[in-house]
């Protein structure tokens, strides 16, 4: 187990970076707690693979520096780093059973034999491959696979960090849930450092203790899945995260009234004057639709139910707004108008959050 | 998913078909014919069954250049096979010498193939031949036309130069299809590179390897132009493989008989050789799906 | 305008892919494929297109039989989860390519192609490859190629599995868009059933080759006929309890007894499979009537609005998902409760008795 610290780590693929999109990773200085799990979630393209290869070892980074421990690891292979990685696809060795598979990490450093069966056969415990660990490896379907791929990480008891680079993509949806739950409670019996990336919120959300958010080479948040729920940084993670993602509106603000439309919204927040582009941002959770003129007013283009919750498709002004319904409530036709909860309103400058002074 | 069966595909098969029924299936036809057939001269043929083929397979002659086939092919795969394999492994798989070596790699293969024995037999001549005069000089015996031993390693260096490439070229091609996921985790499991060829490269080569062994075994187990430009059977009949002696037989003896019917169980060899591997190969498909 | 299937079945070398299917779709209509992986929803669906023959029955298109029929004389167009586009030609081409085909003049290709790459927010990109586009666009250009033809029939095997949940929200909203377009047949596979409820229309639940429902979409999720369609149709999977009941108590697990209430009082004594959905599992004793069930906590996921709890209850595996974000003790007991308005009964044998009473007149 290590702490891991980026410093100043940056990655451009080009010679000679001279812009900022030149860099598939910008500047990043990270501190990542010992034992934690941390997710990396984002878009495609979003500079998230480049920053696990880099902490892998796979990839060198064009500029800074990357430790473990406070040892400069950033020139060593990934072997001496102790790493564990689980790939898209499950890397297996075909012509082995599965506990040669597992032990072989195991039989390459010259461990002893009793020692390679009381770890090899812990392990087949903990991720339930027990049943199976004397058939080939070629035969099996792809979770059982990716299961032996995450094994074969976790053999090594000095292993510093076990990476994944979207590892679910291969399995089926109906075993996504199985494979997801296994991973946290092994990661709560065993407490190692672990970095999974994603494109998929639910997957970093549901396993992640810390999610990292980014976009375009930029880290944009980093915290809890809570923090990011209802404090997002960045109007990209307010949009990102939930399904669907947080509504924003132009808004101008005074003190604490923001005007919206011809309708003012008393706010629990003053904030203070400034020209650039204001946004407040809520969440089609805190959003409720009433009968009320004097709220704020919307046009319905679609309701959709998706049997837990509605999800309501409406435009204010021509921008998109999304409201959430819950299961028993109903929506009829003189609801036309939408009225914000306060105490979940976030204030958004040049798309980054402000926080304003309490209204006392 | 399956795909679409249209059986208008036929047609298009269709002039082809014609095509090697016309020249080869006619002169097979008569060659299946001089099997069963013997004559006393002029022309005049008759009946004799099965003779010939039990003469053939009784043949101390045939046994004998069986034999020296045999030895000549287990050869050839036992050196080929493994070369091939380690060349490939080593050759750059990125960037400007991939391309150049692959080029270097398959001129070899270009060159007709009396034009090989040509080069060969003039190489190894003591007089005019650089391999020839620089072993003559090194005072090492060596004379391929009438040195058995000689003849032997001349003619197995030269189909080792001439066919190790195709061995190459098809191991590469199996090896760039392997995703370099693999070598990473081989890599974060510490494997030897011993472990990272018989557990990785290997397995993933098989397919593509047992073509090569195929291709070899036929290729080889039928040679005639190289040995025969070189040796021309020689000396004696040290060097006279099965192909050879069935040439002398038929157009130097003019044996028609015995040599038709040595053609027709030659043919059957190598196709129950080959249908064996095919059954092979599909089946190691089957496993792998 | 109508597709109807009749008797067909698929039997590939002695395995039966599709059992006997009777389908009938009308002009128009959204119509879902819903099952897991291998349950036979891309066979049905190329035999709709004509790609495959089937076993048995008849395809009938417009009251003709097309059974034999190639597919390229059908009108239909197919769009797959891999980007399909010709990589050689721009997307401008790639979205004229089938008109082309039907030999168009070339102002009625301009102008169909142009009003299709619109739609499919296409417009910048026309005359650029697709293999410089990203995976959301290539798949944006294979949906304009599918559109463009005017088809009767349009079909899309999971088109938006390959790409990230987000670029899959976006363009899920842009599918219903398309559909009213076209006025055409859509038939659309998925696996997941909230995109089955997103989208609408009418949905096909499918299990190992047999469609076990069909019908209006929300109808179907609310009133399953089996308990295999229940199954299918709900994600995270519906929980099932199996119990006895006698007079006036049910029992289940090892001796666990409990009075019933009113709901289900009316069935008559006997054996059950009762099954309910994890959002109607709660933590807090409503009013009405509930039954409590002691369950081992073991993992929650939490996903920023809801929070999804993994419990075991008497050797079954449930799934709860509870509203807001709970940080609840793992591998500690919970109590869960559990309103019988919310439970669907079923036989042993998986058919539906009764509807749970609060999906009566959905």
């Amino acid at each position: 187990m290590a702490k891991i610290t980026l410093s100043n780590l940056a990655h451009s693929y080009i010679e000679n970076p001279t812009k900022p999109e030149d860099y598939a990773l910008r500047k990043i200085d990270h501190e990542w707690t010992d034992g934690e799990a941390y997710a990396l979630l984002g878009p495609s393209g979003c500079g998230k693979s480049t920053l696990l290869n880099i902490i892998s070892g796979i990839l060198t980074p064009s500029e800074g520096k990357i430790l473990f421990d406070e040892k400069d690891v950033t020139t060593e292979t990934t072997a001496n780093r102790n790493i564990a990685q689980v790939f898209q696809f499950p890397v297996v060795y075909d012509t082995m059973t599965v506990k040669e598979n597992l032990e072989f990490p195991l039989k390459n450093r010259g461990a002893s034999k009793e020692y390679i069966e009381k770890r090899v056969a812990s392990i087949a415990k903990s991720i339930q491959v027990e049943d199976i660990l004397n058939k080939k490896a070629r035969g099996l379907t792809a979770d059982a696979k990716q299961k032996i791929s995450l094994g074969r990480g976790m053999v090594r008891e000095d292993v510093n960090a076990i990476l994944f680079d979207e590892p679910l993509t291969v399995i089926d949806p109906h075993m996504k849930w199985e494979l997801r739950t296994q991973l946290k409670t092994l990661h709560k019996e065993l407490g190692h450092t672990m970095i999974f990336v994603t494109h998929d919120q639910t997957e970093a959300l549901t396993f992640a203790d810390k999610v990292v958010v980014m976009n375009v080479g930029c880290v944009l948040q980093i915290g809890t899945p809570e923090e990011l729920f209802k404090k997002p940084a960045h109007t990209f993670v307010g949009y990102f995260i939930g399904s669907p993602g947080m509504n924003f509106f132009d808004v101008e603000l005074e003190g604490n009234i923001a005007k919206l439309d011809d309708k003012q919204i008393e706010l629990n927040y003053s904030y203070e004057k400034t020209s650039k582009k204001i946004e407040l941002g809520i969440r089609p959770e805190f959003v409720t639709l009433t009968n009320n003129s004097n709220d704020i007013k919307i046009e319905i283009d679609r309701v959709e139910d998706v049997a837990h919750h509605k999800i309501v498709r409406a435009l204010l002004n021509g921008k998109k707004v999304n409201i959430i319904v819950p299961e028993d409530e109903k929506v009829t036709e003189d609801m036309t108008y939408i009225s914000l909860d306060k105490d979940k309103i976030n204030i958004y400058v040049d798309s980054w959050l402000v926080e304003g002074e309490k209204i006392s | 998913m399956r795909k679409t069966v249209n059986q208008k595909a036929w047609f298009l098969v269709l002039p082809v078909i014609l095509l090697v029924a016309f020249s080869a299936v006619i002169p097979l036809m008569t060659v299946v014919n001089y099997s069963v057939q013997d004559t006393f001269g002029n022309n005049v043929f008759f009946e004799v069954g099965l003779e010939w083929f039990e003469e053939i397979l009784h043949s101390e002659r045939i046994h004998a250049a069986l034999g020296r086939q045999a030895l000549f092919t287990t050869i050839i795969l036992l050196i080929e096979i493994p070369l091939g394999i380690f060349i490939a492994l080593n050759m750059p798989k990125k960037g400007f010498w991939a391309s150049a070596s692959l080029i270097l790699v398959a001129l070899p293969l270009l060159v007709p193939w009396n034009v090989v024995g040509t080069i060969w037999q003039i190489f190894g001549r003591s007089d005019i031949g650089l391999l020839g005069h620089t072993l003559a000089n090194l005072g090492i015996e060596y004379n391929y036309s009438q040195d058995v031993l000689s003849a032997w390693i001349t003619i197995i260096v030269m189909d080792v130069w001439h066919w190790t490439s195709l061995v190459v070229l098809l191991c590469y091609a199996g090896l760039q299809s392997i995703p370099s996921a693999y070598y990473q985790a081989a890599k974060i499991d510490q494997a030897s590179r011993w472990n990272v060829f018989r557990y990785i490269e290997l397995p993933k080569m098989m397919g593509v390897l047992l073509i090569a062994f195929l291709l070899r075994f036929m290729d080889s187990f039928m040679i005639y132009t190289e040995p025969m430009v070189v040796t021309g059977g020689g000396p004696g009949n040290a060097t006279t493989f099965l192909s050879i002696d069935l040439v002398k037989m038929a157009i130097g003896q003019f044996d028609l008989g015995p040599a038709a019917a040595f053609s027709l169980i030659y043919f059957l060899v190598i196709l129950l050789v080959s249908w064996a591997f095919f059954t092979i190969i599909t089946n190691i498909d089957k496993q792998e799906n | 305008m109508s597709l109807e299937l009749k008797n067909v079945s698929m039997k590939v070398d002695g395995q039966t892919y599709i059992y006997n299917t009777n389908l009938t779709l009308q002009k128009g209509t959204m119509n879902v494929l819903l099952g897991r992986t291998l349950s036979g929803k891309t066979t049905l669906m190329r035999i709709m297109a004509g790609l495959d023959v089937p076993t048995t029955g008849q395809i009938i298109w417009n009251d003709k039989d097309v059974t034999g029929m190639r597919v390229q004389d059908r009108k239909v167009a197919m769009v797959y989860q891999q980007f399909i586009n010709y990589p050689t030609m721009t997307v401008y081409d790639n979205i004229a390519a089938p008109l082309k085909i039907m030999g168009k003049s070339r102002e009625e290709i301009d102008e169909a192609v142009k009003k299709t790459a619109k739609l499919m927010k296409l417009s910048e990109m026309l005359d650029r490859k697709p293999l410089e586009l990203s995976g959301g666009q290539q798949q944006r250009c294979a949906l304009a190629r599918s559109l463009v033809k005017g088809s009767g029939l349009v079909l899309l095997d999971e088109p938006l599995a390959n790409l990230d949940y987000k670029l899959r929200e976006e363009l899920r909203e842009e599918i219903p868009k398309m559909f009213k377009e076209s006025g055409a047949i859509f038939v659309y596979a998925t696996t997941e059933p909230e995109e089955a409820l997103l989208l609408g229309g009418n949905v096909a639940t499918m299990w190992e080759g047999k469609i076990t429902q069909f019908g209006e979409t929300a109808q179907v999720y609310h009133n399953p006929k089996n308990a295999i369609t229940a199954k299918v149709f709900s994600n995270p999977a519906m929980n099932f309890l199996r119990f006895t009941k006698k007079g006036d108590q049910i029992y289940y697990g090892k001796n666990e007894q409990r009075l019933i209430h009113d709901a289900l009082k009316k069935i008559d004594d006997g054996d059950y499979l009762a099954g309910f959905r994890p959002n109607h599992l709660q933590l807090e004793q409503e009013d009405g009537h509930l039954i409590r069930f002691e369950a081992h906590l073991n993992v929650t996921e939490i996903t920023g609005s809801e929070t999804f709890l993994h419990m075991t209850h008497c050797d079954d595996n449930w799934i709860g998902l509870i509203h807001g974000v709970q940080d609840l003790e793992y591998n500690a007991k919970l109590n869960v409760y559990l309103n019988t308005r919310h439970i669907f009964v079923f036989s042993t044998d998986g058919d539906l008795l009764h509807t749970a009473s609060y999906a009566e007149g959905r």
